[in-house]
């Protein structure tokens, strides 16, 4: 029985119907009424697909024009949990280096040094995250105590020179930013999410030359 | 200040968006009507005699006298050359961006959307870019006959617009064996592609260009006896007289003036699509078969030459049909006499008589773009034949039936009186028209088909 059904079955599909041809009385010789027979075929589909393709031709594409003629940003679209480039907000950062050592591939680096006229003070003096090397894998936001550093939905990072990612927080280490002191029971000030790093992406401009690491010439011997 | 090198076509259009609409809307119409309006000051004055009158009157200078005179004549023919070969170029260009287009939307995408105003620069981006890059010659190559080849196909591509007409006056020379001629040099083509295919030097090519030779010898008989038609009919093988044996009406068509006709203007397109190796019918290049075909071992300028005689080819297609079948540059209601009445016989012709030049250009344009878009629509419609179904369907359906077709023009020359002419032209235009509606209603119906799809033609 089994076997029958897979004799009767292709691959899990029934049979195409056989094709049955109805014998009629027709004077003309069967291979005269095949070949007019493609010719009215060619005529039929013809028309059946000119009429298709037509129909598509005044729908509407489902392209959607990014970037620039979409109905919302892109960025704005995404999940909340969407792991984006990271963003630092330096009035909420203790120093605490959590994140640099959280790291697994040494994105982050943060230096930190007492405040001369104040020896009591510390201070950032360099809050540096390469973008270009990040795996967006979200380790360093976990330790964050105050959520200073967080994932933003932002996604468009192209620049013409790859130094151009290594995004600085602490852009002048001549100004650097004194460490924050949380206040107990009470939540850090944290700016929305996203905010300071669109101005930043907005003042940068992505033709900017490299600034750091120019790559040296051919090496003569 | 910041300086940038190197131009950021981006940030320009969208910088300047109304500079991308004015250089958008320049080329797309300043150029075509700049040598359309060139067209039709120097195409009428390409005769000798008129020549020496305009010489005589303005210049006061006996140019049939003199000794220079062929000069003269050489440059004013090489201006007009100019002109056509131009337009050929710019037609050429303006279809490939109307056909990606076309194409996008029947595919549910947009098509080239970026450069200029909806896209319309990407033929001159693409022009720019072909001319810049570098111009290889395979190393095992004939190299004479490799680079000469481009030059045969182009050749026959220009030769046909000796006859063809851009309007009543507007034409470079009214052969008296135009529609023999035609068909006689639009065979140069694939002279082009066979050489090309041999000198490469590679299979791929190779086979490219023996299928190119193989279906254009075939399509030439089925094209050339439908061709032979409308010559029937109109008792003359000039273009200029096959139009005027017409009229502006669509009753007054050849196409609908016997049964015959209207079958080989069908036969006469499907075998010029052929010719032109356009889709269903592009084996020559095949691409999922045989890499690019012909011109696979081409880069740059010459490469670039090809594919304008390839989309050029259309308006040939089209106008060759237009011509023949569908009235030609016939304005409805202006007749011979009117044409005639205006020019009157100074050497200047009365303005208004460049209103019915400039009527009958736009009418001849608007039928072969109708054409044109045709031939765009088949081909993102259909799939491509297999060599023997293309040589089935020319020597076993279009051969005899052009032959078909040519006996009955005959006999309905001969039997049939004017009046069931009439008749017929009437019959069979309404008949044509209720085919067209039916299609458009079943069209509208096919999108209903689909639950949520309407007519909507915003997301440029």
């Amino acid at each position: 029985m089994a076997e029958e059904t897979q004799m009767g079955t292709l691959g899990g599909f029934p049979n195409p119907p056989a094709k049955v041809r109805v014998e009629q009385s027709s004077p003309l010789p069967t291979r005269v009424r095949e070949y007019f027979g493609h010719i009215s075929d060619v005529v039929k589909t013809f028309w059946e697909g000119l009429s298709v393709t037509l129909s598509y031709m005044v729908r509407r594409p489902i392209t959607v024009q990014y970037p620039d003629r979409t109905e919302k940003r892109v960025a704005d679209t995404l999940p909340s949990r969407y792991r984006g480039l990271l963003e630092v907000d330096m009035s909420v950062c203790t120093g605490c280096m959590a994140c640099e050592r959280a790291c697994p591939i040494s994105v982050i680096k943060v230096s930190t040094d007492k405040d001369p006229t104040n020896p009591k003070q510390r201070v950032i003096t360099q809050f540096d995250v390469d973008e270009s090397k990040c795996m967006f894998c979200g380790l360093c936001v976990e330790p964050c105590p105050t959520g200073a550093i967080q994932h933003t939905r932002e996604f468009e990072s192209t620049m013409k020179s790859v130094d151009s990612l290594v995004f600085r927080w602490v852009p002048d280490p001549e100004k650097p930013v004194p460490f924050y002191r949380p206040v107990k029971g009470q939540d850090a000030p944290r700016a929305p999410v996203g905010e300071i790093l669109r101005k930043k992406m907005a003042e940068a401009s992505w033709i900017a030359p490299a600034s750091i690491l120019v790559p040296d010439g051919p090496k003569k011997d | 200040m910041k300086i940038t090198l190197g131009l950021d076509s981006t940030s320009l259009t969208r910088r300047y968006p109304r500079l991308a609409i004015l250089v958008t809307l320049f080329m797309a119409f300043g150029v075509p009507l700049g040598l359309y309006v060139a067209a039709l000051a120097i195409f009428p004055l390409n005769t000798p005699e008129r020549l020496n009158a305009m010489a005589q009157q303005w210049f006061g200078f006996d140019l049939a006298g003199s000794p220079y005179r062929y000069l003269i004549y050489t440059a004013f023919l090489l201006l007009v050359a100019f002109i056509a070969v131009n337009y050929t170029a710019v037609f050429g260009g303006v279809s490939t961006w109307v056909e990606r287009r076309v194409a996008g939307r029947m595919q549910s995408r947009i098509g080239p959307n970026r450069t200029g105003a909806a896209g319309f620069l990407a033929w001159v981006a693409d022009a720019v870019k072909m001319v810049l890059k570098e111009d290889t010659i395979p190393a095992t190559a004939d190299s004479l006959l490799f680079r000469g080849a481009p030059y045969f196909s182009m050749v026959g591509l220009l030769l046909p617009f000796v006859v063809l007409p851009f309007g009543e006056s507007t034409v470079v020379t009214d052969m008296n064996v135009g529609a023999f001629y035609v068909t006689a040099v639009t065979a140069f083509v694939v002279v082009g592609i066979l050489v090309s295919g041999w000198a490469s030097n590679s299979k791929w090519a190779l086979f490219g260009g023996i299928r190119g030779a193989a279906q254009v010898l075939s399509y030439e008989i089925p094209a050339g006896i439908a061709l032979m038609v409308p010559v029937l009919m109109a008792g003359t093988l000039s273009m200029q007289g096959i139009v005027r044996a017409q009229g502006g009406w669509p009753w007054d068509w050849f196409v609908f003036q016997n049964p015959a006709a209207f079958v080989a203007f069908f036969i006469a397109v499907t075998s010029s699509l052929a010719e032109g190796n356009r889709t269903p019918f592009d084996l020559p290049e095949a691409e999922s078969e045989l890499v690019a075909g012909y011109h696979a071992e081409y880069s740059g300028f010459r490469l670039a030459i090809f594919l304008m005689v390839e989309w050029a080819n259309m308006w040939i297609m089209g106008g060759l049909a237009v011509t023949m079948f569908l009235g030609g540059w016939q304005v409805p209601g202006i007749t011979d006499e009117m044409y005639k009445s205006a020019l009157g016989t100074g050497l200047v012709p009365s303005p208004i008589w460049f209103v019915y030049q400039a009527l009958s250009m736009l009418v001849f344009a608007v039928k072969t773009w109708a054409l044109v878009f045709t031939f765009i629509w088949l081909r993102w419609t259909l799939p491509r034949v297999r060599v023997d179904q293309m040589m089935s369907l020319c020597w076993k359906y279009l051969v005899p039936g052009a032959f078909l077709c040519f006996i009955v023009t005959l006999l309905w020359q001969i039997l049939v009186p004017p009046v069931g002419v009439k008749i017929t032209g009437i019959v069979l235009a309404l008949g044509a028209l209720a085919l067209l509606v039916k299609f458009l209603v079943d069209t509208r119906r096919n999108i209903d088909k689909v639950k949520g799809d309407r007519v909507d033609l915003s997301n440029w």
